[in-house]
């Protein structure tokens, strides 16, 4: 596969990287492109921006609230891959578009893949694509239009599971935190840390991001001592919904996760 | 032509396990082990038991001379409605939950819409002194409170469904969420051919108990085990299956879906999924599913709670694909009558997702002649406050 953002964000090595989830067209349907602008910013590396759908089953309540006032404000998937156009203009952030599989199927997973790598999408997850459908019809069409697509793995996945991930993987391996929807958590528990020491341990040829429960910079960095970084979804939704100002609110919890205070 | 899931989980171009990684360890678990214990002759002994002694089986196969006349054909009517609990469900929930004791599974999940497969989930949890977890609409809830109390009588605990439509739709998914969260103690026990592969063919199996049965008191009744039609009502598909099951590779037997049109099929508010779906993907599998184009679920709308689902089981999508079955529909009004018909000329108040398959009794052609199965998949004891509310009797 060809380079993109992400390859070279990888390849790079750094430690301690945050991706931040968010969900296309919330809270109003035109901050796709400003949220993003401001993470990067404020200094995320990476961004996953979520395809709203009308039965997210993997998420918890926050991100399904957010992914309903998307859908009821109008966003689509159309209307996503001409954000990530604008988006693209003004940041050279890697961005990762996320989603369910049936959007997607309907927009035709060839077109889909053309018009995101055009508008500058450097990779998918979707979640409920199980890794057999990917390898027998879809890895040839992410691969011609330059596209990683990215892997979940969880505390139940086999260690010969995960190692058969890791030899289809590119980029990166999602580590799903804990057996779970998403959704903020206070703290890791000790059979959570035994898990990232268990794969830390398996030396994967791929780079991991922990993802799923992450809201502070306790857990932050905590998870980033085992990982290449980590993701964090619900509690950015949580101030999201919660923002006055969307461009000071951004930066002051980029900082406090990275940092561990507020600027 | 095969009509059975291939080794793939595939109905012809349908099916899959489409879940998210969290989920594949469970349903991979089943997936390896449920054929092994479908053919364990002692599994097939304590399933049989269960299914004679405790759910009342056979159900009888009843010649409605009444309502034969009426119709002009020869009509018999599989008495499902006759199982213990009132519905043909409970054939699926006794199968899962031996198969979920072997697997050393010690808690319950599942998602109901009528309330008939909570019902029958809990009493086999009562049964084997297991915890239940049902998930319900809350709309469901309120339509069908009597199954609702039947349910906490049981000992199992309902979680009121609060997202979307609240109706069944929105009940799977929340079960499916709870599975994710509890991934090694518990079992879901889905109530349809839905869901990820292996459940279609594997609720497909426990169902086909049906079709078994009408073959031999066919064969005792006319002297020949096919009819000339099959009709069953079809919401996920599990007592159309169980119905079909083994007249699949009979082509001399017609089989016929009815599905709820709702209000009308061009009104916007129906459940009538090969009418009015597309392929997608949801729950688990690829199949035919009411959605925009965009790719969002359509929240589907029938007066029975147990037809209201966006989607059909993928066996379902490909006997349709196949043109194998023909699919009919019939709206609230069209079934309510045949309903309150059935309840007048042969005294047996039908669940109003059988009286969709009675429905279809009008809508098509028979020959004098034509002995005509129909599934009766349930009974109307839960359904007394919309027929009072329907009010035309
Ligand atoms: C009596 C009865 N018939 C039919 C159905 C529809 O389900 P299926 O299509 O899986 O048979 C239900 C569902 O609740 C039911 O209670």
């Amino acid at each position: 596969m060809k380079s993109n953002r992400l390859t070279t964000l990888f390849a790079s090595g750094r430690k301690n990287l945050l991706s931040v989830f968010y969900t296309a067209g919330y809270p109003g349907l035109t901050d796709t492109v400003r949220i993003g602008k401001a993470l990067e910013a404020a200094g995320a590396d990476f961004v996953e921006i979520g395809i709203p759908f009308s039965d997210p089953v993997a998420d918890g309540p926050t991100i399904q609230a957010s992914n309903k006032v998307a859908l009821d404000n109008g966003m689509n998937l159309h209307l996503l891959v001409e954000q990530v156009a604008e988006l693209r203009k003004i940041s050279e952030l890697p961005i990762i578009l996320m989603g369910y599989l049936n959007p997607v199927v309907q927009y035709g997973v060839e077109a889909f893949c053309a018009d995101a790598a055009a508008a500058g999408v450097d990779g998918l997850i979707l979640p409920d694509m199980p890794l057999e459908e990917f390898m027998a019809e879809y890895k040839p069409i992410f691969d011609k239009h330059n596209l990683h697509n990215t892997f979940l793995i969880s505390p139940t996945t086999s260690e010969e599971r995960i190692r058969r991930i890791d030899a289809v993987s590119t980029a990166f391996i999602y580590a799903v935190a804990a057996s779970s929807t998403t959704g903020a958590k206070e703290r890791f528990t000790d059979e959570q840390i035994a898990y990232f020491e268990r794969l830390k341990s398996m030396h994967l040829k791929n780079p991991f991001m922990i993802g799923f429960g992450i809201a502070n910079n306790n857990s932050f960095r905590q998870a980033c001592a085992y990982s290449a970084g980590a993701v964090v979804g619900s509690a950015f939704i949580n101030v999201l919904r919660e923002s006055k100002d969307l461009e000071e609110d951004i930066s002051a919890f980029v900082h406090s996760l990275k940092d561990g205070k507020a600027l | 032509m095969t009509y059975q899931v291939d080794e793939r989980g595939y109905y012809g171009k349908f099916g899959g396990a489409y879940i998210p990684e969290m989920l594949y360890p469970n349903v991979e678990e089943l997936r390896t082990h449920y054929l092994d214990i479908w053919n364990d002759p002692k599994f097939q002994e304590e399933f049989r038991a269960l299914l004679r002694d405790y759910v009342g089986r056979p159900t009888p196969l009843y010649y409605a001379r009444r309502l034969s006349e009426a119709v002009g054909a020869q009509v018999y009517l599989k008495r499902e409605d006759l199982c213990h609990t009132g519905a043909h469900k409970v054939n699926n929930t006794i199968g899962q939950i031996l198969l979920a004791r072997r697997l050393g599974k010690e808690k319950i999940i599942a998602e109901t819409g009528a309330g008939q497969h909570g019902v029958a989930t809990a009493t086999v949890c009562a049964l084997m002194g297991m915890e239940c977890i049902v998930y319900m609409g809350k709309v469901d809830m309120e339509r069908q409170r009597p199954n609702v109390e039947r349910m906490r009588i049981l000992g199992a605990t309902v979680v009121p469904a609060l997202s979307g439509n609240m109706t069944l739709k929105d009940a799977t998914n929340e079960a499916m969420r709870h599975w994710i969260n509890h991934p090694t103690d518990t079992h879901y026990i889905i109530g349809s051919v839905v869901g990820p592969h292996p459940y279609p063919d594997m609720v497909a199996r426990f169902q086909s108990v049906i079709s078994e049965e009408i073959k031999m008191q066919l064969e005792q009744a006319i002297g020949r085990p096919h009819p000339d039609w099959v009709i069953a009502c079809v919401g996920g598909g599990s007592n159309a299956a169980g119905a079909y099951y083994h007249y699949l590779d009979d082509v001399r037997v017609k089989l016929v879906g009815v599905e709820a049109a709702g209000h009308g099929l061009d009104s916007g508010e129906s459940a009538a999924t090969t009418a009015l779906g597309r392929p997608g993907v949801l729950h688990g599998s690829k199949t035919l599913l009411m959605q925009t184009d965009d790719g969002q679920v359509i929240e589907p709308y029938s007066i029975s709670a147990g037809l209201d689902y966006p989607g059909i089981g993928p066996m379902h999508a490909h006997l349709f694909d196949t043109g194998r079955v023909q699919f009919v529909s019939a709206t609230d009004d069209e079934a309510m009558g045949a309903g309150i018909r059935l309840s007048r000329l042969e005294g047996i108040i039908p669940a109003i997702e059988s009286a969709h398959a009675l429905a279809a009794l009008n809508k098509l052609k028979f020959s004098k002649r034509d002995v005509v199965v129909v599934n009766l998949s349930g009974r109307g004891d839960k359904d007394l406050e919309t027929y009072i509310r329907w009010g035309k009797y």
